[in-house]
């Protein structure tokens, strides 16, 4: 227990916590990026410099963003969102429980709850970068086809629809409604 | 003697190292290193701003400031401290917590952006083999700062710039990241330190390895510099403040010192980014040339960095403003896909070994590619001189 993993450790508790218990759904998202950061600085603090800068760069930069964008642009009116319907909220309780037993369970099965006795060594970047281009390099491929369709679909999305009055679009010579 | 010159705040901070108990040594380290960091910037970041008004001044047929001080130098000064003494308003309708943190969520992130940057031969303040990761990831967290600000005001102006403001960042950080992973191929590491050292002179050359001495250096180079100006949101790229149209987008709703606070990331971001291009393309602290080694490198790092400032003001003094659809476009259209061709163009380039052979396939792929590509964005429109109505009719000019 460093004084850093309980500082971290902390930020990441009490950013879960602001992420379930705030009213505002801004500021739930907010709140869960502390989550993002206590996470980073834990994996910092472990010595897996690549991931903890990787996760800042895509989870802070990146998914945040996203997250806030969403809830502005869907807010329905001014103000706090209407409250979660209780009744289904055992669904997610068991589901959370469910994957928390899992997790522990991983866990314990690679360590047996006992601290390693030799030191931890970690991969550089440059080990990283050749497990990469050597040993997955077929799931590495796969991601990145992955992401392209990901991508293309984005962009079709995205593009004007051209003639044949498809959805959305208003008939020649008539002003789009405002 | 110029070895002692070169190392001259190395030694400095060495001797104040020496004369505490170890156990507190390496936190004097970092806070005379941070505290040398911060100061030096801030410092500049208020002369800058003097010479950015005065040069600015200077081009628009105007003085500039010219009352504080020798010809108007300290009005820095004069500004900070009318920044200190007004009044603070958070307007009622704000959320008031997030309206409080943002300024200090974005300017942290810069300000971190320092530590990995090398200002001469063993002056970086922290040495990791993850540097330039370290670099964007920092950088990348400010957007999240701008969409805080520009959220809690609760002002659609102040919304409405944010939202540009985070467009555009998203946008211009992917060519700012890409250009330089072609320096990361060649280098081989991370490193910023590593980065530096592997463009210095090898022993018996004369010319340095600058990454910008070769074709597709150059282009990256190009590349960084445009989505840096995008990424500081200056000129022509600063429409996320568009004065004229939304009057100061996502910091309007601020006042006093955490007005400054804005205005001081803005510049600072400027600096860490302008040199991050010095280190990655322009050899860092190296000497262009082997036989001029005998200058200090700590004075080679912040010429190279004073030039690319003078640049952004050059910029900034000269060119009009985009349009939001034009800036978009530019990004995803040109940027990109010239960032992502200078990946394969660097890959030819190593394995043909650089030299006579990498210049004769890089320089066409890398033209051919620009004037395609801009030939086909273009279309068929035509651009030529524009004719105002009342300004030039008829007025031979």
């Amino acid at each position: 227990m460093t004084p850093w993993f309980l500082l971290f450790g902390g930020l990441v508790v009490v950013g879960a916590l602001g992420a379930m218990a705030l009213r505002n759904p801004v500021h739930c998202g907010l709140s869960l990026v502390v989550t993002f950061v206590g996470l980073a600085g834990t994996y910092l603090d472990l010595g897996a410099d690549f991931l903890g800068l990787a996760q800042i760069l895509v989870y802070v930069g990146a998914v945040a963003i996203l997250l806030v964008f969403v809830m502005l642009l869907t807010r329905t009116g001014r103000g706090e969102s209407p409250e979660v319907r209780p009744g289904g909220w055992w669904w997610g309780g068991l589901v959370a429980a469910l994957v928390a037993v899992g997790l522990v369970g991983a866990l314990a099965s690679v360590s047996g709850w006992k601290p390693r006795s030799e030191p931890m060594t970690f991969p550089t970047v440059r080990d990283l970068g050749v497990a990469l281009m050597t040993d997955f390099v077929l799931p590495l491929q796969l991601v990145g086809v992955v992401l392209t369709a990901a991508m293309i679909g984005a962009a079709i999305l995205a593009l004007p629809e051209r003639r044949g009055g498809r959805v959305g679009r208003t008939p020649k010579g008539e002003e789009p409604e405002q | 003697m110029a070895a002692n010159v070169d190392q001259i705040f190395v030694h400095l901070m060495q001797m104040m190292v020496d004369r505490v108990p170890d156990a507190v040594a390496p936190w004097v380290r970092a806070a005379v290193g941070v505290g040398a960091v911060l100061g030096l910037f801030g410092l500049l970041f208020g002369l800058t701003t003097v010479c950015e008004r005065k040069g600015i001044a200077r081009m628009q047929n105007r003085l500039g400031p010219n009352r504080v001080g020798p010809f108007g130098f300290l009005q820095f000064a004069a500004d900070g401290i009318k920044s200190l003494t007004k009044e603070d308003v958070v307007p009622r309708s704000a959320d008031r917590v997030v309206h409080y943190l943002a300024p200090l969520a974005l300017l942290t992130p810069v300000v971190l952006t320092f530590l990995v940057l090398p200002f001469g031969r063993n002056m970086v303040l922290m040495h990791v083999d993850t540097g330039l990761l370290f670099f964007f990831a920092a950088g990348a967290s400010t957007e999240l700062a701008v969409f805080m600000a520009g959220w809690s005001s609760r002002n659609k102006y102040s919304l409405l710039g944010a939202m540009r403001a985070i467009a555009q960042m998203i946008s211009y950080e992917l060519p700012f990241i890409l250009s330089t992973v072609g320096v990361v191929m060649i280098a081989g590491t991370l490193s910023t330190v590593g980065i530096v050292e592997s463009q210095a002179a090898r022993p018996g050359e004369w010319l340095a390895r600058w990454n910008l001495f070769t074709p597709w250096g150059l282009a990256a180079f190009l590349l960084f510099l445009i989505a840096a100006f995008a990424e500081a949101n200056r000129s022509p790229f600063d429409l996320p403040e568009g004065e004229s149209e939304i009057v100061a987008g996502y910091f309007i709703e601020y006042s006093g010192f955490k007005f400054a606070l804005f205005f001081m990331a803005e510049y600072l971001g400027m600096f860490a980014s302008s040199g991050m291009a010095v280190t990655l393309f322009l050899g860092g602290w190296t000497a262009p040339v082997a036989a001029l080694d005998w200058i200090p490198s700590w004075l080679w790092f912040f010429g190279k960095l004073l030039a690319l400032i003078a640049l952004f003001i050059w910029v900034r003094g000269t060119t009009p403003r985009l349009r939001m659809d034009q800036l978009m476009d530019f990004a995803w259209k040109f940027m990109l896909p010239l960032a992502l061709l200078i990946l394969p163009v660097v890959a030819v380039w190593h394995y043909l070994g650089g030299g006579w052979r990498g210049w004769l396939f890089c320089t066409p792929v890398l033209a051919a590619a620009y004037v395609l590509l801009g030939r086909a964005l273009v279309g068929r429109r035509r651009i030529q001189r524009r004719v105002y109505r009342y300004a030039g009719e008829g007025v031979a000019s």
